[in-house]
């Protein structure tokens, strides 16, 4: 493969996200929407032509550097590409998903003033998420993994007037940086092993780090070790509990932010990073217990937050959360290529999901309580079809995207043998249940039953206290279907999720897709006995109706319709009678209390005693000051010598002069 | 005969005299330079000496150019005196401590 | 009358010692003179016993240079000093015995380092108790300098002489002084002189107002 074509595919982005950052206000609105969906749109389309090279052509798979950077001590610090089946797919996803954000994009922020800063950041995000997944080595991975975590700190702080904006990204920023700790403590401890940066060394060197053992904590498996730390950092990137809280905070940025980084791509840089490093996790029976077992306390307990949010967006959020759960969990029970699967179909109807909730917000004028909204299926019927679409793909209906990958999850968690599989059997089990619920309660209380918005308006006039000032003003309030350049994306996407499951399961989950880009050891290889009964996507589907999980679907459905749509007094009820239970969950387990009260107030604490002890006392008092007083000290003693006068002078000269003849004397 | 032994010792007790005579005029500038004449005048005996033993003519060389920087020096530091005399109407070396640290 | 060898020694150790003795005498007069012309005086007397002791060692060219150059030419500049300036005597001699002791101290334990090398110890592969061979009839010191001087330390030579101009200037620059109202010539000034410096044309009423 032309190793040239594959560096335009990261640089394009690039290109028009410089010229639209820097050059904005020359080339002016439509020359950055312009510029910068040009160079996605190629990008995505080079993406494609490998994709199908690789698939199709049969090219062989690309690993090597396209630029060293330097060279110490003998390691290479350089630009490589591992293009092969697992990347491909990801740079697919990941242009086409970014593709229709850009293009939505030019809809839903039309009327911000920093419209080309926002062009260019998202193409700046698509450059550094490419970057990320198509690194060979360490360095590089790091890089992109820190290039997508400051523009989504920018993204989410897109509105940097608001207070909530900057305490998220804020917050988004501390929290991924907890976890980045624990990843480039994992690269360092790889290096230390192979003295090398590239996968292929750490990969080829991965029997032999397992029989190594670290003397720390008592001593632990070098291999385990590693694995638990570059998954913490994966931790910090994907959301996963307890690294979970910025997440649902990020939805203070815009909405195609939400969508593009925070549901699609970036969250799912630590899916692709473990599935990367399955020939390292595959070593680890340890790191793969506490993947699996982190993954599925993220995709139930989060899915439940789910059911009590009212922001339509958050309720999206603590759904992408849970999805990523459900990746976690595969990647735990060893089904990598099951979590790709999901990870990709999900990119496309959670970016559909958030859309269409982008959608509803600009119809309601930037209003995002679900309470204040009901019945639009009607004013918006484009966005409320194509929503329902995207939710059926998230409940794993049948036929749909995600059933595909969603069943095929449970399934493998279920087959897995490691510790504490079948608590994670059982949390994505009901996870179903959870899904489902929270994912009609959004359907119901968005697009049907009674207007709400009608009397929510009169009372509070306008209420558009989380959107921008563009749309306030004005007193009509009917909602409206969104521009073609809002419905367009949104068609885009509803597409591949309906379809992409049904046409890509056999190769991608049973057939040899990835290839060798994935190493599954034959113990773990619960993906292998699922194949054997694979007979076609419909009969799979068809068998899908007779599972658990289609059952416990089918009860949240009925669950999410008696409460929300039928009787909506009984949720209240029900919410007064578990009162504590009700509680827990609006206050989110109390995680953000005890990050805000105990975590950060000891922080704080060790930093002011830091501060005072040990900068002010130490360094600055004994060290520097003390220095400098010592210094005067010694100084104030020796200059009583300096008396000034000459003869004093003289005097020392040829004392020491005798004195230096006699010390020859007598030493010689 | 004068033997280079009497020669060096006459040498050592001129700079003992000269550096006793620095100890005892410390305050007057003129006796500190004239007491420096007398310990270049030891240093010459030396050289003489050295030279006449060894037969060898650059010591004498030497002296001369001592005596030719020892000239310099003296009339150099005696217009700093007189300057220093015109600024302060004195050369007490104790009114003169703008050293001190 | 000729002598003989044997007593040329001797006659040269007598003067030799005699010579010291005054050249001592001398140097002690010159620490402890009450008066800087004094001082003076007993410099110039040591100067002269020692280039009669160089003379004795066959330096003779260095003996007469001690004399022009030290005796006719710095010591005057010293006495010019000395008489000049109008010095506080009673205020430099105050406190003279205060650092005495430790003058004599140094002094003692300088000679006593002195002469345990020359007297007890040696040096190292030098007989210190030899005596200088005379001179061949007919040698010349200053001719043997001169060719010594002009031909391997031409180059020190010359910048002795430029040490000495150098000297000669700065010895002047730093005494010279401009006194306020002092008339005297500059010269640059009336060189670059220009005609409407010199005259002032002045516009007046042919007549004054009343």
């Amino acid at each position: 493969m032309n190793p040239h074509l594959l560096i335009a595919i990261p640089l394009l982005p690039l290109v028009a996200a410089v010229i639209a950052g820097l050059a904005g206000k020359f080339i002016g609105r439509a020359g950055a929407h312009t510029l910068t969906i040009a160079g996605v749109a190629a990008s995505c389309a080079l993406s494609l032509y490998v994709l199908k090279e690789i698939y199709w052509g049969g090219a062989a798979a690309f690993n090597g550097p396209v630029y060293t950077w330097l060279v110490s001590d003998g390691v290479h610090i350089q630009v490589g590409f591992l293009i092969d089946r697992l990347t491909v797919l990801m740079m697919s996803v990941v242009t086409f998903v970014s593709l229709c954000v850009h293009v939505y994009t030019i809809g839903y922020m039309s009327d911000d003033p920093g419209y080309t800063r926002f062009f260019s950041y998202i193409s700046l995000f698509t450059f550094s998420m490419l970057m990320l997944v198509m690194s060979n080595n360490f360095m590089q991975l790091f890089f992109g993994w820190e290039a997508v975590g400051v523009v989504s700190y920018l993204l989410i702080g897109f509105w940097y007037t608001r207070p909530s904006a900057i305490f998220a990204n804020l917050k988004a920023f501390i929290v991924n940086r907890v976890g980045d700790f624990g990843f480039i403590i994992g690269i360092a401890a790889v290096f230390s092993y192979t003295h090398s940066l590239s996968y292929e060394a750490a990969f080829a060197a991965a029997p032999h780090i397992v029989t190594q053992t670290l003397p720390v904590f008592g001593g632990v498996n070098a291999m385990s070790l590693i694995c638990i730390a570059l998954f913490i950092g994966a931790m910090g990137k994907s959301a996963q509990v307890p690294l979970h809280v910025w997440l649902p905070d990020s939805m203070e940025g815009p909405t195609p932010i939400s969508a593009l980084i925070h549901a699609a791509t970036m969250v799912t840089a630590g899916i692709f990073m473990v599935a990367r490093m399955s020939p390292l996790f595959e070593y680890s029976d340890t790191a793969l217990s506490f993947v699996m077992v982190i993954g599925a306390t993220t995709a139930f307990f989060m899915g439940v937050l789910g059911v009590v949010v009212n922001d339509i967006k958050r309720v999206i959020a603590y759904s992408t959360l849970s999805q990523l759960g459900y990746m976690t969990a595969a990647l735990g029970a060893s089904a990598y290529s099951a979590a790709i699967f999901h990870l990709m179909t999900h990119a496309f109807f959670k970016a559909l999901l958030f859309l269409a909730a982008g959608s509803v917000i600009i119809g309601m004028h930037h209003e995002q309580d679900m309470r204040k909204m009901g019945g639009l299926g009607k004013y918006m019927p484009i966005t409320a079809i194509t929503c329902w679409i995207g939710g059926l793909a998230l409940v794993a209906t049948p036929f749909f995207s995600g059933f595909y990958s969603k069943d095929a999850i449970i399934e493998a968690v279920g087959a897995s043998h490691l510790w504490g599989a079948t608590y994670a059997y059982w949390c994505v089990l009901l996870g179903a249940f959870i899904t489902s619920l929270y994912t009609f309660r959004l359907l119901f209380m968005t697009f049907h039953g009674e207007e709400r918005f009608r009397h929510a308006q009169a009372e509070h006039g306008h209420g558009h206290d989380q959107g921008h000032d563009a749309h306030g003003g004005h007193g009509v309030h009917e909602p409206h279907e969104s521009p073609l350049v809002v419905t367009l994306p949104l068609i885009a996407l509803a597409i591949p999720s309906v379809l992409i499951g049904y046409f890509t399961v056999g190769h991608i989950l049973y057939g040899s897709y990835f290839g060798n880009a994935i190493q599954v050891l034959p113990a773990h290889d619960v993906l292998a006995h699922m194949a054997e009964e694979f007979h076609g996507p419909a009969l799979l589907a068809l068998h899908g109706f007779l599972g658990a999980p289609f059952w416990l679907a089918l009860a949240g459905l009925g669950t999410a319709w008696l409460f929300f749509l039928k009787r909506p007094q009984l949720a209240d009820a029900a919410a007064r009678k578990f009162g504590w239970l009700h509680r827990l969950l609006i206050e989110k387990y109390y995680f953000d209390w005890f990050n805000e009260n105990v975590l950060a107030r000891l922080t704080r604490g060790v930093g002011l005693g830091l501060w005072k002890a040990g900068d002010e006392g130490l360094i600055d008092g004994a060290m520097v000051n003390g220095t400098a007083h010592s210094v005067g000290w010694f100084g104030g003693v020796v200059r009583r010598v300096q008396s000034g006068y000459l003869y004093s002078y003289a005097f020392w000269i040829v004392i020491g002069l005798a004195a230096l003849l006699g010390w020859f004397l007598v030493r010689a | 005969m004068i033997t280079v032994a009497e020669m060096l010792t006459l040498s050592g007790v001129l700079f003992a005299l000269a550096v006793a005579g620095i100890f005892l005029n410390r305050k007057n500038i003129i006796l500190l330079l004239m007491c420096v004449e007398l310990l270049l005048l030891s240093a010459n005996f030396n050289f003489i000496a050295f030279s006449r033993m060894l037969g060898d003519l650059t010591g004498q060389v030497f002296v001369f150019f001592v005596l030719t920087v020892a000239a310099a020096e003296s009339a150099i530091g005696l217009a700093i005196l007189v300057v220093l005399f015109r600024e302060r109407r004195s050369i007490n070396v104790e009114d003169l401590n703008t050293l001190k640290g | 009358m000729p002598l003989t060898g044997e007593a040329t020694a001797v006659l040269v150790d007598i003067l030799f010692y005699v010579f010291a003795t005054l050249l001592v005498a001398g140097a002690l007069g010159v620490i402890t003179a009450r008066n800087p012309v004094y001082s003076a005086l007993f410099l110039v007397f040591a100067f002269i016993n020692s280039a009669g002791i160089w003379l004795l060692a066959e330096a003779e060219f260095l003996a007469i240079v001690l004399v022009l150059v030290y005796v006719g030419a710095v010591m005057v500049l010293f006495l010019f000093v000395v008489m000049m300036l109008d010095i506080n005597l009673t205020e430099l001699r105050r406190g003279f015995t205060r650092f005495a002791w430790l003058g004599w101290l140094t002094a003692l334990a300088l000679i006593a380092e002195i002469m345990t090398v020359v007297w007890t110890r040696g040096l190292a592969g030098v007989d210190l108790s030899r005596g200088f061979v005379p001179e061949p009839a007919g040698f010349s010191n200053t001719r043997a300098l001169g060719q010594v001087l002009y031909t391997r330390y031409a180059y020190p030579f010359e910048l002795a002489a430029v040490l000495l101009v150098v000297a000669i200037v700065a010895a002047i620059a730093l005494t010279l002084r401009h006194r306020p109202g002092l008339k005297s010539q500059d010269i640059s000034r009336q060189v670059a002189v220009r005609a409407e410096d010199r005259v002032r044309l002045v516009k007046m009423a042919a007549e004054k107002r009343s």
